[in-house]
């Protein structure tokens, strides 16, 4: 027997043969439409689909800045919401270092809500 | 049976009874076409698309009573890109035809329809309304039509298995290949557009003449 035999050669040859096994169909498939089936492109099959209908504009549209206000409130409720409940459910049993670590999230939480409120964001326009 | 006729290389030929000599020691033999077909005809999948009542039946076939994953149709795509099959499934309102022929078009060949119902095959009972397109096979060329108000899951059913059939004797080469297979076939077909009293053009003239009235 060979000296030098490595025995992590089979690696090579497993993943030899999973590169086959992944672009062997691909290469038939290529085949089979270069001898067969010919390609028909066109201006609406290649046209954004719509749902049916043609689309207009471009997708790439600048959104208000004034979102970005609706985003953190929904972000401060959203968070408040997931982990307030959880909180409520287990308070009783809550050592006290984990009833301060959680007023402190609220706080953060309470800060963007307040500032939110300073800016006027909640008031109904 | 050869792969076709007169095609350079590729034509092999086998006669009925060696076929059957050697099924008769257990020795499958197939061709290359038959083999596509069977592939073809057993995993055509539907465009997730429905117009009116009719999808309702179309998506009880679906379901696991009538089971049209038996036929390797179950998989209804939400986009037309991975679409075989588009079954007009209600009224096509006049409204509603350019969207319908716009899907047709976006859909990558081969692509079959299926008109399912009075309605898609000849407007049904709204075929006095002015709004209403009277027929779907105007526009798109249609494959098998199913009459019915609205047809029962057993008869999508058995316009399926009549699709299966219809995609199972087409050939891979020569004249009468199938239309996605021929270069110079047309995939996609005009789009109707509003004009001022109706739609623009009222019909796809290479697809559908009206009935020739025999007075007699």
């Amino acid at each position: 027997m060979a000296a030098d035999y490595s025995p992590y050669s089979f690696i090579v040859v497993l993943f030899l043969c999973a590169l086959a096994f992944a672009l062997l169909p691909l290469g038939l498939a290529l085949l089979w439409g270069r001898l067969f089936s010919p390609g028909k492109p066109g201006p609406q099959k290649n046209a954004i689909y719509e749902c049916g209908l043609e689309s207009k504009g471009d997708a790439w549209i600048p959104f208000r800045a004034e979102y970005y206000l609706y985003g953190i409130l929904f972000l401060v409720f959203d968070v408040e919401i997931v982990f307030l409940l959880p909180f409520a459910v287990a308070f009783s049993g809550l050592p006290t270092g984990a009833i301060i670590a959680m007023l402190i999230f609220v706080l953060l939480l309470v800060e963007g809500l307040a500032w939110a409120w300073a800016k006027g964001i909640l008031d109904w326009r | 049976m050869g792969l076709g006729q007169g095609h350079i290389g590729l034509e092999i030929i086998m006669d009925e009874a060696l076929r059957n000599e050697l099924k008769r020691h257990g020795i499958l033999t197939t061709t290359l076409e038959d083999l596509y077909n069977w592939g073809r005809k057993n995993s055509v999948w539907p465009l997730g698309f429905g117009l009116a009542c009719c999808a309702i039946e179309m998506i009880a076939a679906s379901m696991s009573r009538w089971d049209l994953a038996r036929f390797g149709a179950e998989v209804f795509r939400p986009s037309p890109r991975q679409a075989d099959l588009m079954i007009v499934a209600g009224t096509v309102t006049k409204k509603m035809a350019p969207q319908v022929v716009r899907l047709y078009n976006q859909m990558p060949e081969p692509k079959y329809v299926i008109a399912m119902g009075a309605c898609a095959i000849s407007g049904g009972p709204f075929k006095q309304g002015y709004n209403v397109l009277k027929g779907i096979d105007r526009y798109i060329p249609v494959d098998i039509h199913i009459p019915g108000c609205p047809p029962r899951p057993e008869a999508l059913l058995h316009a399926f298995m009549t699709l299966q059939r219809k995609i199972d004797s087409q050939s891979l080469l020569g004249p009468e290949r199938p239309r996605h297979l021929q270069a110079e076939a047309p995939s996609e077909f005009p789009v109707p557009e509003y004009g001022e009293h109706d739609l623009e053009p009222p019909k796809n003239g290479t697809l559908w003449q009206p009935p020739v009235l025999a007075r007699g």
